[in-house]
């Protein structure tokens, strides 16, 4: 055990080594130029008890989402809105440093970065999704499990999310007595308003890089997650890791996010569609 | 939405609390009153009242956690039960450790950490009372403390957050103006290394309005900046040379 993960670190050092030398001449170990992500897969539907479910594959990262509905009380001060969780898990099958138990800390960040992105867009219209104001709501549980990590899992979570909500099929709700919940059996589409993408940069020396493997999240400094909405606006940020950035690099990165996040969202689109 | 901006921001500009949209919140910085603690800083900013202490460099427990050829940084960022409107669970939520996370991570550039091998450095802030921006608070307190507790530090990191309230972009976020309002953005910053430690953001931003939000924010860490000088100046000169700073500052 101690021997094997003494081989890592060297190999870590040699492999870091010619990962800065490639990045000083544009490339990158697996061939993509810095601003290039991971091939993208997605498949709709694959868990037939969820209300919306998606399997999504950024590399070899790969993450499933599952949607349920309930009903229940609405959060305090959100009184007119229904609930949405979006919650993550990485499982013990992701990789051989993953061990069962209680989330980490990098495990509750996953969640609420890809949860912030999501809440943050407004991406479902939580007001039409209210059946008694201020007391009965429709809460909508996102589950993610990752099941194979290998890198930013930021975005493969996030586009699990929205794969997943994009189309879901929500049950409806009736209401008879005042209070009493009745299931229709019919079924709705999510009230989508938006397609947030979220794009993760890693800065490795003084290059910047989109769509980091687990190799080169090994060698970063600092990390960036900025999601943007359908209208080209920021809707969430969030820097990771102990490196920093100037002022200028921000610009440049957040610039970068509006400008590919377009390209992925038409794709993320285009691959939903194509599995309906 | 109309009622809302007359809410946030008046006709002439002034904002809930009576501030201008590039006003900072009084911020007070009291060093060392923990006397157990090897550095401490006290900070009331706004209605924000948040307890640093820092222990260190010591002893690893435990052991296997430290570290051959440089420190290891722990960070705790709690609440106290009585320090919002509801009562809070004293157990860490996932917030508290998400924000750990994030205060540790915004320090650690500042630290020589490779000066204290197999050691570590252990932050407690505790919030007391919670306004808006606990966590910029939460950040500007630990530098101080970590200055004060004689830790090896490149510079030190002062934290601000700017928002977005009635469709102005307006510095240091209160927390009326975090709940209506519609973006926040704290940031920290090294003043003197021109680097961003901590960058979050959650609300809606045009291109534009995030690269006017983030220079607000930095404009405000910069002035931060000098409170945190001048609460360390104050501890270790005491008034007569504060007093000839601000002479020659005149």
């Amino acid at each position: 055990m101690s021997l094997s993960k003494k081989a890592t670190i060297i190999l870590e050092h040699l492999r870091k080594q010619q990962m800065l030398d490639l990045l000083n001449k544009g490339k990158r170990l697996d061939g993509r130029s810095l601003d290039e992500p991971r091939p993208l897969e997605i498949e709709i539907d694959i868990i037939k008890k969820a209300d919306g479910s998606a399997k999504v594959k950024l590399g070899n990262s790969e993450v499933i989402a599952g949607v349920k509905v309930e009903t229940g009380e609405p959060f305090e001060g959100l009184e007119h809105k229904g609930a949405l969780i979006v919650t993550a898990e990485v499982l013990p099958t992701a990789s051989p440093y993953i061990e069962p138990g209680p989330p980490d800390e990098e495990t509750i960040e996953l969640a609420r970065v890809v949860d912030r992105g999501i809440r943050e867009s407004e991406m479902l219209d939580l007001e039409k999704l209210v059946l008694v104001p201020g007391k009965i709501v429709y809460t909508i549980f996102v589950d993610c499990s990752i099941i194979n990590a290998d890198g930013n899992l930021f975005d493969a979570t996030s586009y699990a999310v929205v794969s997943a909500l994009c189309s879901s099929k929500l049950p409806v709700f009736d209401i008879q007595d005042g209070d009493k919940v009745i299931d229709t059996k019919q079924k709705q589409p999510a009230p989508i308003t938006t397609i947030p993408i979220s794009l993760t940069f890693a800065k490795i020396g003084n290059n910047v890089i989109l769509d980091p493997t687990s190799e080169e999240e090994a060698c970063m400094n600092s990390r960036i997650t900025i999601t943007t909405n359908s209208n080209g606006e920021y809707t969430a940020i969030q820097k990771g890791q102990t490196g920093s950035f100037t002022v200028e690099e921000i610009k440049n990165i957040s610039e970068i996010a509006r400008i590919k996040g377009e390209t992925i969202r038409g794709k993320l689109k285009e691959l939903i569609e194509s599995g309906i | 939405m109309t009622e809302q901006v007359i809410h946030l921001i008046d006709k002439d500009g002034k904002r809930t609390d009576g501030r201008n949209i590039d006003e900072l919140r009084d911020i007070k910085i009291t060093v060392g009153m923990i006397k157990n603690a090897d550095g401490s800083a006290f900070i009331e900013f706004g209605k924000n009242k948040i307890i640093v202490a820092v222990y260190g460099p010591r002893e690893v427990h435990p052991k296997h956690m430290a570290q051959p050829d440089r420190c290891v940084l722990r960070c705790r960022y709690h609440m106290s039960p009585f320090s919002t409107d509801t009562r809070k669970n004293p157990a860490p939520s996932r917030r508290e450790v998400e924000i750990s996370k994030v205060i540790r991570e915004a320090l650690e550039p500042a630290i020589i950490l490779e000066d204290y091998p197999r050691a570590a450095i252990d932050i407690f802030v505790e919030v007391l009372q919670a306004d808006g921006g606990s966590r910029c608070a939460g950040i500007t307190a630990a530098s101080v403390a970590l200055a004060d507790a004689g830790i090896n530090m490149r510079d030190m990191v002062s934290a601000c957050a700017a928002g977005k309230v009635a469709d102005r972009i307006v510095l240091d976020v209160n927390d009326i103006e975090d709940k209506e309002g519609c973006a926040d953005m704290p940031v920290a910053y090294l003043p003197n290394l021109e680097q961003v430690t901590l960058l979050q953001l959650d609300g809606i931003l045009t291109k534009e309005e995030f690269n006017e939000c983030l220079d607000t924010a930095i404009k405000g860490c910069k002035m931060v900046y000098e409170i945190q000088k001048q609460a360390l100046i104050q501890k270790y000169f005491g008034n007569e040379i504060t007093s000839d700073v601000k002479e020659t500052a005149q």
